[in-house]
C-alpha cells in the first residue's frame, strides 16, 4: 500500500476528524452532537469488529474448504440452504460484520445464492434481534415479518445467482 | 455480547492449544481483512453521524406520523432506506409511532426497509461485491421489504 493510497483512502476521514477536533476546541454546538452520535457508533463498532475478525481469520485457516464446498456449495441444495440460515440467525451485530464472513464462505467455495440468503437473513432474522423485536413490537408483528421475509430472501439469492452468475465471488474488501 | 466475548476466548484458546503458528496466522489474516476495511466503515460512521445530527428521531416521527396511505408509505420506504438506525433504536421508535397512532402498514415499511436496505452503507458494500451485485442486492431488498412490509399491514 502506497502512501498516496492511504491518504486518498483516509482523506474522508482526516477531513470530519479535523471537523472535530476544531468543534470541540470552538465549542461548535452541531460539531459537538456529531461527535457524540460518532463516538456512540464507534463504540459498537469498536467492541464488536475485533472480535468478529478474529473469528473470521481463526475460522479461514481452520475450516477446510472442502467441507464448506460440501455443505453449502453449489450441489448443497436444500440443506445447504438451511445450514446458511441457521448460521445467520445466531449471529448478532451491524450487516456491515456480516460482508467479510460473506468473503470467507465465497472463498471457501459456498454457492453464490447461499452467500446471498446469508446475507439477508443476517440482516433480519438474527435471533438476538428478534427478541428485542418481539419485546417492542410483539410477538405477532415479528412472527409475520420473520415469515414473509425468508421466502424474499430466498428469491432474492435465486434472482442474485441469475443476475451476477454462478462464479461470482466476493472480494477481500479493500 | 458478553457470549461473544467468552465464545471468542475459547475458539482462541482452543486454537493456540492445537497450533500455535496456525492461530498467529488466523489472527494475522483477521488484523489484515480489518485494515482493509477501516477507512470505509469509518467514512460511512461520520456520514451516519452527521446524517443522524440532520434528521433526529424527532422529525423522523414527525414525517412519518403526518402522511397515511400511498404517500406515508412511500415516505417511509424512502426514510428507512436511507436511514441507518440500529436495532436498539430503531423498535423503541416504532413503538413510538404506533403510539402515536401512525398505520401499521407504514411502520412496518420503516422497519423492513431500515432492516434490509443500506443506502448509506453502499460504499462498504461495493468493496466486498461490486457496485453491479451491490446495488442489484439493494434493489431487491427494497422491493421485498416494501411486499413484506405492506403484507404485514394487511395481516395484522
Amino acid at each position: 500500500m502506497t502512501n498516496k493510497k492511504v491518504l486518498r483512502d483516509y482523506f474522508w476521514v482526516v477531513l470530519f476528524a479535523i471537523f472535530i477536533i476544531g468543534s470541540l476546541s470552538l465549542s461548535f454546538d452541531p460539531g459537538i452532537r456529531i461527535y457524540a452520535n460518532f463516538s456512540q457508533f464507534f463504540l459498537e463498532m469498536i467492541t464488536f469488529l475485533p472480535l468478529m475478525f478474529l473469528l473470521v481469520g481463526l475460522f479461514d485457516v481452520w475450516i477446510p474448504k472442502e467441507k464448506i464446498e460440501k455443505h453449502i456449495g453449489r450441489e448443497s441444495g436444500i440443506g445447504g440452504t438451511l445450514w446458511v440460515i441457521l448460521l445467520a440467525t445466531l449471529q448478532a451485530g451491524p450487516l456491515y460484520g456480516a460482508f467479510p464472513v460473506a468473503y470467507l464462505l465465497s472463498h471457501k467455495g459456498a454457492s453464490v445464492r447461499n452467500i446471498f440468503i446469508y446475507l439477508g437473513v443476517f440482516s433480519a432474522m438474527k435471533i438476538p434481534m428478534l427478541t428485542f423485536e418481539i419485546g417492542f413490537l410483539g410477538l405477532k408483528f415479528t412472527l409475520l415479518r420473520t415469515l414473509f421475509t425468508l421466502p424474499v430472501f430466498i428469491i432474492i439469492g435465486i434472482i442474485m445467482e441469475k443476475y451476477v452468475g454462478r462464479d461470482f465471488k466476493v472480494e477481500a474488501g479493500r | 455480547m458478553l457470549i461473544l466475548i467468552l465464545f471468542t476466548v475459547i475458539c482462541l484458546l482452543v486454537s493456540l492449544a492445537v497450533d500455535r503458528n496456525k492461530t498467529f496466522e488466523g489472527l494475522k489474516r483477521g488484523a489484515r481483512m480489518l485494515l482493509n476495511l477501516l477507512p470505509a466503515l469509518l467514512t460511512v460512521l461520520s456520514l451516519v453521524s452527521i446524517f443522524l445530527y440532520l434528521v433526529p428521531e424527532g422529525m423522523i416521527v414527525k414525517l412519518l406520523g403526518a402522511k397515511s396511505g400511498v404517500m406515508g408509505v412511500a415516505i417511509a420506504a424512502a426514510v428507512g432506506s436511507i436511514a441507518l438506525i440500529p436495532a436498539f433504536i430503531s423498535f423503541p421508535l416504532a413503538k413510538i409511532l404506533l403510539a402515536k397512532g401512525v398505520s401499521y402498514t407504514v411502520v412496518a415499511v420503516f422497519i423492513t426497509t431500515l432492516i434490509m436496505v443500506g443506502v448509506l452503507t453502499l460504499p462498504i458494500e461495493f468493496k466486498y461485491f461490486g457496485k453491479k451485485a451491490a446495488i442489484m442486492r439493494n434493489v431487491l431488498s427494497f422491493l421485498g421489504a416494501l411486499v413484506v412490509g405492506i403484507l404485514i399491514g394487511l395481516f395484522i
